[in-house]
């Protein structure tokens, strides 16, 4: 009975240092992060243009930039995502075609981020010509978002009992009006969550708006969807790596912001999944 | 002429040796309640869903026979499946509001159909929730969700959404299964009390239930339809060996 026990204490023991060393190189990034980068942190650091090659001045083009593109890659991923997911969850039946869209998915979600920049830049930059743009830009973002944005849309989907569908057939609901007015409606919290990680990761990516989008430095905000525009990822890149001599305020505090927009996505899709969790009636 | 009449139908389901259903024969006269009844897997809720074609979600079954409403084939190419179910309402076994308020949950199925008049859809709501029973208990809240009531005004609510549709058929599938006795007994009162104006086909929860209120009794045993009696004759007095064991609790 001891020797048991024993055992126990040992396995609680060691699963709680497994946890410790997932938890703690995230709480040591963090801290440090905040701790260096919130003195650097002033309504002139987020409001103004970048000045004296950037070693100056604010941030304000890089997380508008920033901004922009994480909408741009939203109004394109949602839909089509969403729409490819109902798809398949209410839709499609189990054929060859089907196992090659999902297997396809699976493959798209493990391409490495430089080969989405470099297809963007092959596809929209040159061959569509949108030059190197948001547009571009987002698009590029989108595809790389989709496969997160299907496949937890379709988890959340399934996730909707059987009979929730049967019901609304059995009161004349033809298949859409059930999935529109019942389905739709109790698989949001999930779909919401799914969109916001998949947009928190476009939002920090660096290399798909390498080469379609991100602009070393252009202190002005963009006008249209066909503008270059500088982005927060690829600003910390170049103030890290490209340019002598900057002040590591500057470094910290653009690390900074931009870990602070990821976590607050973060957040939402966790407080979104919570709040919609406690209305779920079953 | 009988409102349902089932011609010969047989019903296998994708991947099962036995038929759900084999050659299946049963009259549903308008305006009675017929109990269908017997062992689990004997094919009741199959037949069932067959009258309202709620079965055409289920993939790779294989049908045969027919199954008329008023004379004509549900089953006949061009036959408007959503129409249909709105005629061939349908209460299952457990209670399943929809998202939203009571009022939502009433008016659910004639909204989709494109009832867009509110004074309409009031009158149907009062008149849906006082067939079910249910009318005094919510009249004060329709606003409320629909899972802040009990099992058994739930199961309750769900008839009323049925009932909203005006359909001329009401299919239900052990609709008192998850309720207590008073619950059963609301629910039995309100079925009852429709039997005036709809056709009923009932799985009952128990052969006492289905010695309660049937006009005409049918006893399924393993997809076979063994004896149709008139009343509480097949209760009383079955013709049929096995109609007996299994009242008599021999077996089920």
């Amino acid at each position: 009975m001891s020797g048991r026990l024993w055992v126990q204490r040992l396995g609680h023991l060691l699963l709680g240092l497994a946890t410790l060393v997932v938890v703690a190189p995230i709480l040591v990034v963090v801290v440090e992060i905040v701790v260096r980068g919130i003195g650097a942190i002033d309504w002139e650091f987020l409001s103004a243009m970048p000045r004296a090659g950037m070693k100056e001045g604010g941030i304000l083009p890089a997380i508008v930039g920033t901004l922009l593109l994480t909408l741009g890659t939203a109004l394109v991923a949602v839909p089509v995502g969403v729409g490819g997911a109902i798809y398949l969850a209410e839709y499609a039946r189990d054929t060859a075609f089907t196992r090659s869209i999902r297997l396809a998915i699976v493959n798209l979600a493990g391409i490495p981020s430089i080969v989405y920049g470099l297809f963007g830049l092959g596809m929209f930059v040159l061959f569509l010509r949108f030059g190197a743009s948001i547009l571009a830009g987002s698009l590029t973002l989108a595809i790389m978002t989709l496969p997160v944005v299907i496949s937890t849309s379709e988890e959340a989907l399934r996730a909707v009992p059987t009979e929730f569908r049967t019901v609304a057939a059995s009161l004349g609901g033809t298949r859409w009006q059930g999935i529109r007015t019942v389905v739709l409606p109790q698989a949001l919290p999930g779909i919401i969550t799914g969109v916001l990680l998949g947009l928190l990761r476009a939002a920090g990516e660096t290399a798909p708006i390498l080469f379609t989008v991100a602009a070393f430095y252009l202190p002005q905000l963009p006008r249209s969807p066909l503008d270059q525009t500088m982005a927060l990822p690829y600003h910390l890149y170049v103030i890290s790596t490209q340019v002598p001599g900057m002040p590591s305020g500057v470094q910290n505090g653009t690390a900074f912001v931009l870990l602070a927009l990821v976590l607050l996505l973060n957040f939402a899709a966790a407080w979104i999944r919570r709040s919609f969790r406690r209305r779920r009636p079953w | 002429m009988s409102k349902v009449s089932i011609r010969d139908v047989s019903y296998s389901y994708a991947g099962s040796p036995e038929p759900a259903l084999s050659r299946v024969n049963l009259e549903l006269p308008e305006k009675t309640v017929v109990v269908l009844f017997g062992p689990a897997g004997g094919g009741k809720s199959t037949l069932l869903r067959l009258v309202n074609r709620l079965n055409d979600l289920v993939e790779g079954a294989v049908r045969s026979g027919q199954v008329l409403l008023d004379g004509q084939d549900v089953y006949a190419p061009g036959v408007d499946v959503t129409a249909l179910r709105r005629r061939v309402g349908m209460v299952f076994a457990l209670p399943l509001p929809l998202p939203g308020s009571i009022r939502d949950n009433v008016v659910y199925g004639p909204r989709l159909a494109g009832v867009r008049d509110r004074a309409r859809l009031e009158e149907l709501t009062e008149r849906s929730l006082r067939q079910a029973a249910l009318w005094e208990e919510v009249k004060d809240r329709l606003e409320a969700s629909a899972f802040s009531l009990s099992g058994g005004q739930q199961q309750r609510l769900c008839i009323a959404r049925s009932l909203s549709l005006e359909p001329e058929v009401l299919l239900l599938d052990e609709p008192t299964s998850g309720l207590d006795p008073i619950s059963t007994a609301k629910v039995e009162e309100s079925l009852l009390a429709l039997k005036a104006s709809f056709t009923i086909v009932i799985v009952p929860h128990s052969v006492q239930q289905a010695a309660r209120i049937a006009d005409r009794t049918a006893f399924l045993l393993g997809g076979e339809l063994v004896e149709v009696g008139e009343g509480q004759q097949v209760f009383t007095s079955p013709r049929d060996k096995r109609t007996e064991d299994y009242i008599t609790g021999r077996f089920g």
